[in-house]
């Protein structure tokens, strides 16, 4: 192991350069988002993700997020193990009506303020499962939606995006370091 | 002579279905067919519904001979087969929730899928009550001295799929693990019916996101069997190259994972770094990184040119040099083997008895992978080890993926040098028919079961996740470890809840 451990140290990082910021990300926040709470949370976010009825595949970008190429935590982000400790809740999936009181009692037991970011097409709007009897069709008709990453699924690159445009919105925003 | 072709005499044929045979029996034969599944003469391979009736498919354990026998219900009832063989209890309960079919005798008449939240019951049967289930699930009863229960799920503390765990414990050691899923039943199979071929495949493919390839495979294979049609070798070539990637990219990504759920962070550091190298190619490949959508009926939709095959050769390259160190830090690190060795220990005797494919079943004892029988094009033609242990512990599953990741390789190594050229699809001929398909996926194997109208629409679709036969393992094999180790061996048996609970 310690052989390992001592070529990595000279190994170049794989760490990659945060993605160009998309200003329709930032557009669609800045609306939603007040001074109070920007001034608040400083530049750290904490992040509880929720699967309401996913088919797994946005699990598996939110989890690339983590491997040294992303490597989310550099920006301030943490992935944390109860609601009551986050910030902001990325919920993926077409929110199975079987989900549906688990995903709201999630929402209530997280402080405010808080964000929610809907990742994936499905979440969008139920995807392909739209009109399913077992399905909402959608975050929003459940939860007030603050941002949405559309992609099935998106990648790690579009999900940093989106979240990095979040953080920006809510901690970098004009007036916020008063 | 073998008893499923005596079964299937028994009933009467039904020519249309392909490429096995199946047969509509009368209820006598269907309780003869759980009697032999009881004896462990034939393994069950998926059991379904539809609106009035259901179907079992089997395989002979001995010659691996494989049928379908179906049953009419047309007073809603049907012989319960779970009464015999236990691992026929969740897909009954599950045809009971979803076609409101009762299996009589069964000895769990409590529901499966259906948590009271539809706004109907029996949604696909042919007479759909609006009203919902309002009793409250019951848990099997535990009960003793100093037992304790405590309730996990469905929102689990990781980035993780929802579903609910109940333990009772007796200080530390766990001595009854009950689950209760369905919280991402999306209806698919719902949706499956009336749709049109290109529909069907995108549902198809998303049923389990770390196996889309794997179901678009499954699901294509059954409907060229149902069409009487083969894809091109180039597309059957294509689809094993995309299979081959997808299966590293999980195995890697597990191995890093299940290390990770006993604190051994730098496994997981390595592993993901693999993984994503694996996905980044396959974007650059075949422009997805989990090559969702590439697969359809008749054949597959992308193609490689002389720069992907390079980058898939310098993919292959970095992960041979790379992976064996971590083999050897995984084998020689005492702290990490004194978590895995001997923890959830699976008998081989019920990884048997439920048939449960993949690392499941091969880590312990189960010598099937649906690549080599059945089998299908390309893998005929290749030449991969099959990795089967005893053992059947967290260790055994991990080793399972580690061999699986060198034989990955290897194939895939085989697949570029050997890659036929010609057409990527064949056009598919708008008729009717029944097909039936049984495909490897990472987990394991994934049976995909269609039937087609006249235009060509899909009438009813089953796909059934090796999940299913996994799933009621990690219950037994859990029992006697402690609470802290259950992480490690649910992640070692990884089982998917979304393609369970469809
Ligand atoms: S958006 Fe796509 S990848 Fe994400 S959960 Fe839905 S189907 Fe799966």
């Amino acid at each position: 192991m310690r052989h390992l451990l001592f070529k990595n140290i000279f190994r170049t990082p794989l760490t990659e350069l945060p993605p160009q910021r998309d200003e329709e990300f930032v557009a669609e926040l800045a609306t939603r988002v007040d001074r109070a709470a920007r001034r608040r949370l400083g530049r750290s976010l904490a992040i509880r993700a929720v699967d309401a009825g996913s088919c797994n595949g946005c699990e598996l970008e939110m989890h690339a997020l983590s491997n040294a190429f992303y490597d989310l935590e550099r920006y301030g982000f943490r992935f944390v193990a109860s609601p009551r400790h986050a910030d902001v809740l990325l919920v993926t999936g077409p929110v199975t009506k079987n989900m549906r009181e688990a995903l709201e009692r999630t929402w209530n037991a997280t402080p405010d303020p808080k964000w929610v970011v809907a990742v994936g097409d499905c979440a969008f709007d139920g995807g392909c499962f739209a009109g399913s009897y077992a399905v909402a069709g959608g975050l929003s008709k459940v939860l007030p939606v603050d941002l949405h990453i559309r992609g099935c699924p998106p990648s790690p690159a579009q999900l940093l995006n989106g979240l990095l445009s979040l953080m920006e919105t809510v901690s970098l925003a004009p007036g916020s370091a008063e | 002579m073998p008893c499923i072709t005596e079964l299937l005499q028994q009933g009467s044929r039904c020519p249309e279905h392909q490429p096995w045979p199946r047969s509509l029996v009368d209820p006598g034969v269907w309780t003869g067919a759980a009697t032999l599944l009881e004896q462990g003469q034939v393994s069950l391979l998926g059991l379904w519904g539809e609106a009035n009736g259901v179907h079992m498919a089997l395989m002979e354990s001995q010659s691996g001979e494989i049928g379908v026998i179906s049953l009419a219900c047309p007073d809603g009832r049907f012989p319960s087969v779970g009464l015999k063989h236990a691992p026929a209890l969740r897909p009954e309960r599950a045809i009971r929730s979803l076609f409101g079919l009762e299996p009589v005798g069964t000895p769990d008449a409590r529901p499966w899928l259906d948590h009271g939240r539809w706004g109907s019951r029996a949604p696909l049967g042919a007479s759909p009550a609006s009203v919902t289930l309002d009793s409250p699930y019951a848990f099997l009863p535990a009960e003793g001295e100093g037992l304790h229960q405590v309730a996990v799920g469905p929102v689990h503390a990781g980035i993780i799929e929802p579903g609910h765990f109940r333990f009772t414990a007796n200080g530390e050691t766990i001595v009854r693990l009950e689950e209760r899923l369905g919280y991402t039943h999306k209806g698919i199979e719902g949706l499956m019916t009336g749709a049109d071929l290109q529909r069907a495949t995108k549902l198809a493919g998303r049923i389990s996101g770390d196996s889309t390839v794997a179901y678009a495979i499954a699901f294509s294979r059954s409907v060229e069997a149902a069409l009487g049609i083969e894809a091109p070798p180039r597309a059957h070539w294509l689809r094993a190259l995309m299979a081959e990637l997808e299966r590293l990219a999980n195995h890697l990504g597990d191995i890093g994972a299940i290390c990770n759920d006993a604190s051994f962070a730098l496994m997981q550091t390595h592993c993901a770094i693999l993984r994503e190298r694996v996905l980044r190619t396959a974007g650059i490949c075949f422009g997805h990184r989990l090559m969702r959508d590439r697969v359809l009926p008749g054949g597959v939709t992308a193609d490689l040119d002389h720069a992907n095959i390079s980058a898939l050769e310098a993919l292959l390259g970095n992960i041979r040099k790379r992976f064996p160190a971590l083999v050897e830090l995984y084998d020689y690190t005492a702290s990490l083997l004194d978590r895995t060795v001997a923890t959830g220990y699976l008998k081989p005797q019920l990884a048997r008895q439920y048939a449960a494919g993949g690392y499941v079943g091969r880590g312990s004892g189960r010598d099937f992978d649906a690549r080599r029988a059945p089998g299908y094009p390309p893998y005929d033609g290749l030449e991969f080890k099959v990795p089967v242990r005893e053992d059947g512990d967290v260790n055994a599953r991990i080793w399972i993926r580690i061999d699986e990741v060198e034989a990955s390789l290897s194939l895939i190594e085989q697949i570029l040098e050997r890659l036929p050229g010609g057409p990527l699809s064949t056009s598919l001929p708008v008729a009717s028919g029944e097909g039936m398909a049984l495909v490897e996926g990472f987990r394991g194997d994934i049976l995909a079961w269609v039937r087609l109208d006249a235009q060509g629409k899909v009438l009813r679709c089953h796909l059934r996740d090796p999940s299913w036969f996994q799933w009621p393992l990690l219950e037994a094999a859990i029992e006697g470890n402690i609470v802290a180790d259950f992480p490690l061996c649910n992640k070692s048996f990884n089982c998917s809840y979304s393609g369970h609970d469809l």
